[in-house]
């Protein structure tokens, strides 16, 4: 499977050296490598979940704890989570940090990943989540860092898009 | 069996230092706020289902404090998958009470799919939940949240009420306010450990 193991690992270091404590999943191709570096990880905690928007609840409590936390999660994904993001997070003002892989786009082999990759920007523009593309690893652990400090600074939620480039080695 | 009675029968639990409350929306929220509002509620006014999520991000971060969900029957439903999320991290910390009339009060009493035999408490312990009670009485409901907190492992119990709630769901309790007011509370309890 040529999901990267090395922008994976950037990627969960950047996390890591935030101080995210507890990171939520559900399993997608691209996330595969993130989710076991969690799962190895004894300084921090791994939620495998059913659903994602769980996920939007999961990391509400974290926050009010003070525990700081981070979403992994396909676009379709955050998709399935809008209410939850609107009516939980938004209405209370939670930092959230989604890490959103961006399926669908140019390079998308699956041809039910492509509707999702036409719409997911639109909708994070339609609820007014500030986001950035990662699409290589130059600059990763420095927008994971900036995600972070606008996340608290303004209480609401921010995305992070995870491209093919940066996810996948056999472009 | 009315909720807000069985919430008063237990409402010297819920004060306790070291213990916080989730509420769902509704009449479970402004029934909660007219026994009295304490700064270790905090009242998910939307985002339905999720109150049960909510409490295990509180329990996982924070082994040290006690967390008690008052949900739903229709809140539930909602979020069933979460259940698996609950009895797969097994919170020793969390108790989740589930207050089931059999309705969705709130948005004008359409009965739910446990109005037609769905047993919730059943789904919690084929989820994998390792301690459930189905209460229907006042003493049980006491007995059985009890023992729960006791427990010292996660607990579904599901009180079966009457459909039956306040003329309003609205309090003076503005949302932020309480979401503030609880982050502060629980900081308050780190610092003081």
């Amino acid at each position: 499977m040529p999901v990267s193991v090395s922008s994976s690992r950037l990627i969960y270091d950047a996390l890591k050296g935030a101080g995210v404590r507890i990171v939520s999943a559900l399993p997608e191709t691209w996330l595969v490598h993130l989710i076991r570096m969690a799962e190895d990880d004894p300084e921090v905690i791994l939620v495998r979940l059913a659903k994602e928007e769980e996920g939007v609840g999961i990391s509400a409590g974290a926050h009010l704890a003070g525990v700081k936390s981070a979403m992994l999660m396909q676009n379709h994904g955050f998709l399935a989570s809008v209410n939850g993001i609107v009516s939980g997070a938004q209405l209370y003002r939670i930092p959230l940090l989604m890490l959103i892989s961006a399926r669908g786009e140019y390079g998308e082999r699956d041809p039910w990943q492509t509707e999702g990759g036409l719409v997911t920007a639109h909708v994070l523009d339609a609820l007014r989540i500030p986001y950035a593309r990662l699409d290589s690893g130059d600059r990763v652990s420095r927008e994971i860092a900036k995600a972070l400090t606008l996340a608290y600074s303004a209480s609401r939620p921010v995305a992070l898009l995870l491209g093919r480039d940066l996810m996948w080695e056999d472009a | 069996m009315k909720r807000l009675d069985a919430m008063r029968a237990v409402y010297p639990e819920l004060e306790r230092e070291g213990r916080v409350v989730v509420t769902i929306m509704g009449a479970v929220a402004a029934e909660l706020q007219s026994i009295g509002h304490r700064q270790n509620f905090f009242y998910l006014q939307h985002a339905m289902g999720l109150a049960s999520s909510l409490g295990l991000g509180i329990a996982l971060s924070r082994p040290e404090v006690q967390v008690i969900v008052f949900d739903g029957d229709g809140s539930v439903l909602m979020n069933l998958g979460g259940l698996t999320t609950l009895a797969r991290y097994r919170p020793r910390n969390l108790v989740h009470v589930v207050f089931d009339n059999e309705s969705l009060l709130s948005v004008g009493g359409f009965p739910t799919a446990t109005s037609t035999g769905s047993d919730i408490a059943a789904m919690a312990r084929g989820a994998g939940v390792p301690l459930t009670a189905t209460v229907d009485t006042i003493n049980g409901f006491q007995q059985a949240f009890a023992n729960a907190l006791g427990a010292n492992d996660l607990t579904t119990m599901v009180a079966k009420v009457d459909a039956v709630g306040p003329a309003g769901f609205v309090t003076d309790l503005s949302l932020l306010e309480n979401r503030y007011q609880f982050q502060r509370h629980l900081q308050h309890l780190k610092d003081r450990t």
